[in-house]
């Protein structure tokens, strides 16, 4: 029998107080208290929409035209703020979405990772990158300063294409993902039995991808309608109503300008006004990224 | 003997209209993918070609000269170049091991699953919260609230270039502040998806050998995701750099230089957020400069990026 003594320095029991455990229990504090930090701002934030938004929300103030701002003590509605984000993520999304698919069908489906492709991927990532005041810019001086659509200037069709710019990336990355997650039998096999490319992307593919496309969409979707930089001097802004088709050629009001107009305003009701706006906002966005995580679920395995 | 029919359906010709509905499509998905191409050069045709005047006049003394003035029409972007680099760094260095540390105490078995999920599950959400409703934010209840803690600052520390003027309300600290808000959520749900994807094997031949859990987070786990995060914490300095809204409201776009960050200052896209609709002239080229330098930049950092999570990725 060998005597090794199992009481000393090298013992196999767990010591509590030894300088590596002490370690371990510090830093699990630590990053408990990073996390804390971490989603400290989205509590307080979301307090603060509610406790001041929600309070102010009524149906005048969600069908109301807003007043502009002065002394008046009354800021009016945010009706046509609520419409005009609407219509211009419905531009945006009916812009980007066929093209995005496409692109996305392309990469996954008909590129055989030649220097285009690569070159498309990068792109697109590069495209992701771009910050979202540069899409403004770039509609601003190739579509509001050259009156090149049906000449006019700001309009609710520049804001959509300028969102659309950066919904583009999202849909294109999760369509190419979404197809490669398909399973190679189900094509081979679509082919086999004589089917043309065409319909084995339109008719198996595609709607097996559906999910993980529509739940990108979705995130793009609500990406865009809370973005402000691209829409300031493309959609601009408007106290009217935006009706009949005239509409998408004029200035329109959407709820993230409105709240970065009336947040700067010196006057007590337009900042009111901002709070409820972003409560609306916040909300619709909630939603929609719940949406996004439903449609997740389905995800083919 | 039987004899086989040849059935008309089988091995038939494709139909013309077939050929060119397939050869369409493929064109047709071809052209959208080229949009992709198209777009980031038209992109960067307009803002050149806008700039186009500037880089004329000015020349690389744009990129040093601090004086913005549209009356005399002289114009040198180093106010808003030091303001987008010192804000976008400054916040990156609060919001890394912030971030990371969420996401490892939300991939480690710390606290129970539903916990880390709800965790997670919130700072998702964060990243839902638009830019304009964390300015709106910023400006009527964080401002006021870390103004304190400001003066605070000032009056220690004001031998500090960074500390020495009196803070006045909006700034580039509370802009730093809203910009680690921002950026958290993208830092985290990277670092996440990268830890989540290191083997288990690795972790569990740490434990074996008798380490502990955080010996074996920095020693293993960490080395293996490092990649994933670098590549991550770049990405969101891109994303620091272009953020416009939550910083155009709360920086206080002063063109005026100063080191400290107290100040009010500016950074590329608060200025073009704020000036671009109103102004005119040889003022526009000048921020169209600005913008190619800003678009310049993060084009800079998310190409380094990506390269960097192809160098370092380790293959297992």
């Amino acid at each position: 029998m060998n005597n090794i003594p199992y009481n000393s320095k090298g013992s196999l029991n767990y010591t509590r107080v030894s300088s590596r455990n002490i370690w371990n229990k510090l830093l699990n504090v630590i990053s408990a208290c990073f996390s804390i930090i971490t989603i400290l701002p989205l509590i307080l934030v979301l307090i603060y929409i509610l406790v001041k938004g929600s309070s102010q929300i009524n149906l005048e103030l969600l069908t109301q035209l807003p007043e502009p701002p002065g002394d008046d003590l009354n800021a009016g509605g945010i009706g046509n703020a609520i419409a005009g984000t609407f219509i211009v993520t419905f531009i945006a999304t009916f812009i980007s979405v066929p093209i995005g698919v496409g692109g996305g069908i392309f990469l996954a489906e008909y590129s055989q990772d030649g220097k285009f492709s690569k070159f498309i991927r990068f792109g697109t990532n590069v495209l992701a990158g771009v910050p979202s005041i540069i899409a403004g810019i770039f509609i601003y001086g190739a579509i509001v300063s050259t009156k090149i659509l049906f000449g006019t200037n700001f309009s609710a069709l520049a804001g959509g294409l300028a969102l659309s710019i950066l919904m583009l990336p999202t849909v294109i990355k999760t369509t190419d993902e979404g197809l490669k997650l398909v399973s190679d039998g189900l094509r081979t096999g679509a082919l086999a039995v004589g089917a043309s490319k065409f319909t084995m992307v339109t008719r198996i593919t595609l709607p097996a991808a559906i999910n993980p496309i529509a739940t990108g969409i979705v995130l793009a979707i609500s990406r865009a309608a809370g973005e402000t930089a691209p829409l300031i001097f493309t959609g601009l802004f408007s106290f009217y109503w935006s009706s009949g088709p005239e509409a998408l050629l004029n200035p329109i009001a959407s709820l993230s300008v409105l709240i970065y107009n009336f947040a700067l305003e010196p006057y007590e009701a337009q900042n009111q006004l901002a709070w409820a706006a972003s409560f609306i906002l916040v909300l619709m966005l909630l939603l929609t990224n719940s949406l996004a995580r439903f449609l997740g679920r389905f995800a083919p395995k | 003997m039987p004899e086989f029919k040849s059935d008309p359906f089988l091995l038939r010709r494709r139909s013309n209209s077939e050929k060119i509905v397939d050869k369409g499509f493929k064109s047709l998905v071809i052209l959208m993918a080229s949009m992709v191409a198209i777009l980031l050069f038209g992109i960067f045709l307009v803002v050149f070609g806008g700039s186009i005047e500037s880089i004329g006049r000015y020349g690389l003394a744009f990129l040093v000269t601090s004086e913005w003035n549209p009356v005399t029409d002289k114009y040198g972007a180093f106010t808003a170049i030091y303001g987008t680099l010192l804000t976008s760094i400054l916040s990156l260095f609060i919001a890394v091991p912030l971030g990371v540390g969420t996401a490892i105490f939300i991939t480690e078995d710390v606290i129970p699953a539903k916990l880390r999920f709800l965790i997670g599950g919130m700072v998702e959400l964060l990243a839902a919260i638009p830019s304009v409703v964390l300015g709106l934010w910023a400006i009527f209840v964080m401002e006021p609230f870390i103004r304190p803690f400001l003066i605070y600052l000032n009056n220690s520390f004001s031998w500090i270039p960074f500390f020495s003027t009196q803070p006045v309300g909006p700034g580039m600290a509370p802009a730093i502040l809203i910009l680690v808000v921002m950026i958290l959520p993208i830092i985290t749900a990277i670092s996440r998806d990268s830890l989540n994807q290191v083997p288990k094997k690795l972790r569990e031949a740490a434990y074996g050998v008798g380490a502990t859990r955080w010996a074996s987070i920095t020693n293993v786990i960490l080395p293996a995701a490092i990649s994933g995060i670098a590549g991550g914490v770049l990405l969101s300095l891109g994303r620091a750099m272009g953020e416009t809204m939550a910083v155009t409201m709360i920086i206080g776009n002063s063109n005026n230089f100063n080191w400290s960050i107290l100040s009010p200052g500016n950074t590329i896209a608060a200025m073009l957020a704020n000036q671009f609709g109103e102004a005119d002239g040889s003022q526009v080229s000048s921020l169209m400069f600005a913008a190619l330098i800003l678009m310049l930049l993060t084009l800079l950092v998310n190409i380094f990026a990506q390269w960097m999570v192809k160098k370092l990725s380790l293959k297992y």
